[in-house]
């Protein structure tokens, strides 16, 4: 260092003419993950109990955006493209979406690679609200018309979320650096308050909501329509549009939270804007969609082991792959048992579990 | 440049530091000593605004460091704490980037990546520019962390360091290098405010010496005035001899501890 010093000048100026690169992943990334994504949402689009082949597709779509002025394809398999497998596709992408964006920006929160919407509970809070509120709406709320009941309760299915993910949060302030521990002790606290509850609701209810209860805790892209498309849209697209924002703040929290103050980060504003924007993905999804759980976990990993840990990549990279397993993980559940379909929920926790448990394990592994 | 009036710190009726006056100016290289517990990484948290003052004040740039927006200060002092963890796998020119972080919004110009291959050849880990952090050894890895807060700072006329114990897990030659770097910094007209656990260091680089005891002053001033025998041993408690060797510039201090006994009672 001391000859370097004494050369500085010569240095600086060699520098000067060679160009400097930061090797960033980025633009690769988003083609690559974004091909992907197109891929798999015409692979869903065409499969299914009816099946339709990509130039049919093509004619369907042409169509309709007044391009030939001839369809060709039978009625039929249009209206099931536009009333019945488009909706469920966008769905299972705005979703997916959500929930691998709320995975990534949670754990940068927590500057922890466990925390997941479903583990600490974030879930679950959202679903108690929305049950409460569809519970209340049923009784005193008849009045609310389709749409507005559907923002509805993906608002309350947010403040749940946001609610849940604020006391983990705290809690896990009070034990020192967001303590792995705490957040799980407080995870399995809220998820035994909520099982309780959906045990009461159990005893309580009648068959047809005993179905409904089971679609809460399964989670399933069943009832998609363009209501509720139109109902998870708004929340997913703010999400995903401003989260990227933040990512240089979650990257200096990795230095710990006075280095990142120190930094010019200002801790109070950016939990709230990151438990916020999390939460409206993971609070609208569950309204519409029960419990998806693992996407929100897996999918960061995944990323983060391809693409780097800059939160700039991961957020987006996680958006992107979210919605490119929760598509095909739909198509998987409404094909593998056809004509019935297996609920989502039990496909991304079959999947997700094992992954979950090598995650822990590498880590283990590697302080070895 | 930066003022500090009678500030006092104190948690829950704990009072951790109090009536601390100093007065740092721009050029100059300030050591903070003390025993375990005296209060030094709490003095340099108030200096960084991480905690602010229960009581008296401390001005930056004649203004009241409460005063200051967290960006504002990000652009004007660094700060490099005692414990750097840091698990996911970023590479070193990131985390010495996350220095530059204030000054850009979206990318990095080609400026930032410039002061950041600087910052990386000024502490001697240029070769370790693409590395992963976290497969670096302890005094590597302190020394990635003193190139962040450098980079932080480059740019700026007259800026504030502020280093909790900097040379922490380096090796002899990088622990010199360091006192040498902070050294040139003061020439350039930075104020270096370092905790530092070495005597003989602080005695041989430091402009100025703050020994705390008990979150009390014991003694401020220049090194030879600051640390004598009878100062270090009310301060640490241990007796010390100085000595002045014929071959090095600097006098050195020598503890002064009793052969161990191998005859167990």
């Amino acid at each position: 260092m001391l000859t370097e010093t004494v050369n500085e000048r010569e240095t600086t100026k060699a520098e000067a003419l060679q160009k400097h690169v930061f090797p960033s992943s980025t633009g690769k990334m988003v083609w690559i993950l974004g091909s992907i994504l197109l891929a798999c949402v015409i692979f869903a689009a065409c499969t299914g109990a009816l099946s339709i082949s990509v130039s049919e597709l093509w004619r369907i779509v042409a169509f309709k955006l007044g391009w030939v002025s001839e369809m060709q394809v039978e009625e039929q398999k249009s209206i099931v493209f536009w009333i019945i497998r488009l909706p469920r596709v966008c769905l299972a992408v705005l979703i997916g979406a959500g929930l691998g964006i709320a995975g990534a920006s949670l754990q940068g929160l927590f500057h922890n690679p466990i925390a997941d919407a479903t583990l600490i509970g974030v879930t679950s809070g959202a679903s108690l609200f929305a049950v409460f509120v569809i519970m209340l709406n049923v009784k005193y709320f008849g009045m609310l018309n389709e749409l507005a009941g559907a923002y509805s309760i993906s608002f309350v299915a947010f403040v749940g979320a946001a609610c849940t993910t604020l006391l983990v949060y705290q809690l896990s302030k009070l034990t020192g650096d967001g303590g792995v521990t705490t957040l799980l002790l407080c995870g399995i606290a809220i998820n035994a308050f909520v099982g309780a509850m959906t045990g009461l609701m159990t005893y309580l209810a009648d068959d047809a909501q005993l179905r409904s209860i089971t679609f809460w805790n399964l989670g399933s892209l069943g009832g998609a329509n363009w209501t509720s498309v139109l109902a998870v849209g708004p929340f997913v697209a703010i999400s995903i549009f401003f989260m990227p924002y933040l990512s240089k703040a979650l990257n200096l929290l990795v230095l710990g939270e006075s280095q990142a103050a120190s930094l010019g980060v200002n801790m109070k504003s950016l939990k709230q804007k990151v438990i916020i924007l999390a939460t409206m993905g993971v609070g609208a999804s569950v309204a519409v969609a029960g419990t998806i759980g693992f996407v929100g976990l897996v999918v960061p990993h995944i990323i983060r082991t391809l693409f780097g840990p800059n939160h700039r990549t991961l957020i987006i990279g996680s958006a992107l792959s979210g919605a490119i397993v929760l598509t095909l993980a739909d198509t998987l559940s409404r094909t593998i048992v056809a004509p019935s379909e297996l609920p989502i929920g039990i496909l991304t926790a079959m999947l997700g579990t094992p992954f979950f448990i090598y995650i822990l394990w590498e880590q283990k592994r590697k302080r070895l | 440049m930066i003022e500090v009036r009678n500030a006092g710190f104190e948690v829950r009726g704990r009072k951790l530091l109090e009536n601390v006056s100093f007065s740092v100016k721009p050029g100059e290289f300030w050591a903070i000593v003390g025993a375990n517990g005296a209060g030094k990484s709490t003095l340099i948290k108030l200096l960084s605004a991480e905690h602010d003052v229960t009581s008296g004040a401390v001005h930056f740039h004649d203004r009241d460091l409460r005063k200051y927006k967290l960006k504002e200060l990000a652009r004007k002092r660094a700060v490099l704490a005692q414990k750097n963890n840091i698990t996911l796998s970023f590479t070193t020119q990131e985390i010495v980037l996350m220095g530059r972080y204030p000054f850009y919004d979206a990318d990095p110009s080609q400026r930032d990546l410039a002061i950041v291959d600087m910052c990386l050849k000024k502490v001697g880990i240029g070769h370790l520019k693409g590395r992963l952090y976290p497969t670096l050894s302890g005094g590597e890895q302190q020394r990635v962390q003193l190139a962040r807060a450098l980079a932080q700072v480059w740019e700026i006329d007259s800026g504030l360091l502020l280093l909790d114990e900097p040379t922490t897990g380096m090796d002899l030659l990088h622990q010199y290098e360091t006192f040498q770097l902070s050294k040139e910094l003061t020439r350039k007209n930075f104020a270096v405010i370092a905790v530092i656990h070495d005597l003989n260091q602080a005695l041989q680089y430091a402009d100025r010496v703050l020994m705390l005891k008990n979150g009390h002053v014991h003694a401020i001033g220049l090194p030879e005035n600051v640390l004598t025998e009878q100062a270090i041993q009310e301060a640490f408690g241990l007796p010390v001899q100085i000595i002045q060797p014929e071959m090095t510039p600097y006098p050195v201090i020598v503890p002064q501890v009793a052969p161990v006994s191998y005859h167990l009672p």
